[in-house]
C-alpha cells in the first residue's frame, strides 16, 4: 500500500486550472522526484497535500486515512512535513528554536508545568534541546545554532527548513526546490541529506527541484507535470530521454 | 526549594516595604508607584498577544474594565456575605479573602471575555482581532455606562480600598513570573512562530488558532487582574477610565519599551506613566505628545528601547504558500 496517495486532484484558480486530476503515489520510503516548468503545478501540489488549499476534486491518503480538507497543522501533526520554495523560517529565533518549534507537537507540554517550569518541563526542555542540537549537527548548522535563523546565509537557511520539517518527525518529507539558490558542493552535499533523511530517518521523500543532476542523482523515480497534468512517470534515464519531456522543458519554456 | 525561596522573599520584601514606602516618597508619588504597577501588568500582558504571538489587539482597556468592574461588583455585593462566612478571621484576613475572591472572579470574567473575543475574529487570518478588540473596548464601555448597580454614568463609588503597592507588586511579580515562564516553553516558541510566519507555523504543526486565543486569554486574565487591583486602590470607578486612549497608552508602552521584550514592557509602562504625570497639565495635547514620541521611536529605534522584533521590518508574510 502506498504511503501517501493523491488521486484525481483538481486545484482551480479562478479560472486557471493549476493541478488537473493528478494522481501521485508514494510507497513507503520512496525517494520520488516531481518535475515541470515553471508555472506547471508543483507547489500548488505540495499545497493540497499539506493542507495550505483543499483540492476541488479528489481525495489526498496518508498510510490509508484522507485528508484532504483537514488544517494544515492537523496534517503537519499526521506526519507530512515540507519545505518552502520561498524560504519561510522563523526569522527572529535561533537556529536551535526554530527546529525546537517542530518538536512540539511531538510531546505537548502541559500548561501549568510550562507557567510553573516545573522539573518535569524542565527535563523535557533539555531533552528537547539535546534532540535539536544532534539534528543540527547532522546539518552542519550547530556552530550557528544561537545565532538569529535570518542571519545565515542562503544554503544554511535552506538546510534548517529540512532540519526542521524532519523535527516534526514526519512520514513523508516534501522537498519544494531545496537546492536553488545553492552552489555546486552544497547541492552535492545536499543530495547526501537527502538520501540520509530518508536512510536514517526512514522518511519517504518527493522532491520538486529544478536542478536536474540533483534530481537524477537522488530519485528513484521521477514524475513529470505539466499544465497540472502528468505528462511522463518513470526511472530517471526513461525521463531523460521521453519526447513529451524534452519538448515541455525546450518548447515550453 | 529555590522556587519557595523566591516567593517567601519576594513576600517578605514586599510586605516590608508597604510599611515604609508610603512614608519615603509621599502620597502623591505613592500613587504613582501603584499607577506604574498596574501599567506593567496591563503592559506585560498585553505583549503576549501584540509582541509575542504579533496579533494586534487595540482593545486592553476593555478587559482591565471587566476585570476592575466584576471586582468591585463581586466585593461591593458580596462583602456582607464573604466577611460573614470569614468572620473567624481578623480584618486582614477578611479583606484578603475579599480581595482574592474578587481578583479571582475578575481574572475569569476577563478570561472568558477573552474566549468570546478571541475565538471569532483569531481563527481568520488578517487584521480581525484590531477591529474587533476596538469595537469590543467600546461595548463594554457603553454597557457600563447603562448599568446602574455599578453606577452608571455617574461612576461606581463605595469600593473598599483593599489593594495597595503590597498587592499590585505582587501582581506585578506573579504576572512577569507566569509570561516570562510560558514564553520560555514551547508555548513561547509557538506564539513567536505564528508572529514570525503563520504559514511556516501551521507547516510544522503548529495550531496557529488554538495558540492565538490561548496567548489572547492569558493576556485578558491578567489585564482583568489589573482592573481588580485599580479598582480597590482607587476607590472609585468610572467608565472614562476606560476609554480607546488607555489602550493607545498601553500599545505606546510596548511599542516604546520594545515588542516581545518582558523588560521592554516594564521600561516603556514606567516610562509612559512618568511621562504621562509630567504631562498633565498639557490635557488632550498629551495623547499629541504621545503620538510624536512614537513616531520617533519608529524612525530612530523600531525595535523599541529593549525591542528585538519590529512591526515595521517583521510584519506579517500572508500571501501564498510558496
Ligand atoms: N494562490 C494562487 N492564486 C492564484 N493563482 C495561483 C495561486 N497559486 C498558484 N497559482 C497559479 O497556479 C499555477 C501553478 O503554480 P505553482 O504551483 O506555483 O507552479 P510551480 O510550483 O510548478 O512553478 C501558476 O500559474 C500560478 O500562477
Ligand atoms: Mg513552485
Amino acid at each position: 500500500m502506498a504511503i501517501l496517495d493523491v488521486k484525481g486532484c483538481t486545484k482551480t484558480f479562478g479560472g486557471l486550472v493549476a493541478v488537473k486530476d493528478l494522481n501521485i503515489s508514494l510507497r513507503q520510503g520512496a525517494l520520488y522526484g516531481l518535475i515541470g516548468p515553471n508555472g506547471a503545478g508543483k507547489t500548488t501540489i505540495f499545497n493540497l497535500i499539506t493542507g495550505v488549499y483543499t483540492p476541488d476534486e479528489g481525495t489526498i491518503t496518508l498510510a490509508g486515512h484522507e485528508i484532504q480538507g483537514r488544517k494544515a497543522s492537523a496534517i503537519a501533526r499526521l506526519g507530512i512535513s515540507r519545505t518552502f520554495q520561498n524560504i519561510r523560517l522563523f526569522g527572529s529565533m535561533t537556529v536551535l528554536e526554530n527546529v525546537k518549534v517542530s518538536q512540539h507537537m511531538r510531546k505537548s507540554q502541559g500548561l501549568m508545568d510550562a507557567i510553573l517550569r516545573t522539573s518535569r518541563l524542565r527535563e523535557e526542555e533539555e531533552r528537547i534541546e539535546r534532540d535539536a542540537m544532534e539534528l543540527l549537527k547532522i546539518f552542519h548548522l550547530d556552530e550557528r545554532a544561537h545565532d538569529q535563523a535570518r542571519t545565515l546565509p542562503y544554503g544554511s537557511q535552506r538546510r534548517l527548513e529540512i532540519a526542521r520539517a524532519l523535527a516534526t518527525e514526519p512520514k513523508v518529507l516534501l522537498l519544494d526546490e531545496p537546492a536553488a539558490g545553492m552552489n555546486p558542493q552544497e547541492a552535492v552535499e545536499l543530495m547526501h541529506l537527502i538520501k540520509r533523511s530518508r536512510d536514517d530517518f526512514g522518511v519517504t521523500v518527493l522532491l520538486v527541484e529544478h536542478n536536474m543532476k540533483v534530481v537524477m542523482g537522488v530519485c528513484e523515480t521521477i514524475q513529470v507535470v505539466d499544465y497540472g497534468e502528468t505528462i511522463a512517470l518513470g526511472a530517471p534515464r526513461e525521463i531523460q530521454e521521453d519526447p513529451r519531456v524534452i519538448e515541455a522543458y525546450l518548447g515550453g519554456a | 526549594m529555590k522556587k519557595a525561596a523566591f516567593w517567601i522573599a519576594a513576600l517578605a520584601v514586599l510586605g516590608g516595604l508597604q510599611l515604609f514606602v508610603r512614608d519615603i516618597v509621599g502620597a502623591y508619588n505613592y500613587q504613582i508607584l501603584v499607577l506604574v504597577g498596574i501599567n506593567i501588568i496591563l503592559a506585560v500582558s498585553l505583549n503576549l498577544i501584540n509582541g509575542y504571538t504579533g496579533q494586534f489587539s487595540i482593545g486592553h482597556a476593555g478587559f482591565y474594565a471587566v476585570g476592575a468592574y466584576t471586582c468591585a461588583g463581586v466585593v461591593v455585593y458580596g462583602q456582607e456575605a464573604i466577611r460573614g462566612a470569614t468572620g473567624f478571621l481578623p480584618e486582614l484576613g477578611q479583606n484578603t479573602v475579599l480581595l482574592l475572591v474578587g481578583l479571582l472572579c475578575a481574572a475569569i470574567a476577563a478570561g472568558l471575555a477573552g474566549l468570546a473575543v478571541g475565538i471569532p475574529s483569531l481563527r481568520l487570518r488578517g487584521d480581525y482581532l484590531a477591529i474587533v478588540t476596538l469595537g469590543f473596548g467600546e461595548i463594554i464601555r457603553v454597557l457600563i455606562l447603562n448599568v446602574e448597580a455599578v453606577g452608571g454614568a455617574r461612576g461606581f463609588s463605595g469600593i473598599p480600598q483593599l489593594s495597595n503597592f503590597f498587592w499590585v507588586y505582587l501582581g506585578v511579580v506573579v504576572t512577569v513570573v507566569t509570561v516570562h515562564n510560558l514564553v520560555q516553553s514551547s508555548y513561547g516558541r509557538a506564539f513567536i512562530s505564528i508572529r514570525d510566519d503563520e504559514i511556516a507555523a501551521e507547516a510544522m504543526g503548529v495550531d496557529t488558532t488554538r495558540f492565538k486565543v490561548l496567548s489572547f486569554v492569558v493576556s485578558s486574565i491578567f489585564a482583568g487582574i489589573a482592573g481588580g487591583l485599580f479598582a480597590h486602590f482607587t476607590m472609585y470607578l468610572h467608565p472614562n477610565t476606560f476609554l480607546f486612549t488607555t489602550s493607545f497608552y498601553l500599545i505606546i508602552m510596548i511599542v516604546v519599551g520594545g515588542l516581545g521584550s518582558i523588560e521592554g514592557a516594564i521600561t516603556g509602562a514606567i516610562l509612559v506613566t512618568v511621562l504621562l504625570e509630567v504631562f498633565r497639565e498639557f490635557g488632550a495635547f498629551r495623547l499629541v505628545n504621545f503620538a510624536i514620541l512614537l513616531v520617533l521611536i519608529m524612525i530612530y529605534r523600531p525595535t523599541g528601547l529593549l525591542g528585538s522584533w519590529t512591526l515595521v521590518r517583521a510584519g506579517r508574510r500572508p500571501g501564498r504558500a510558496a
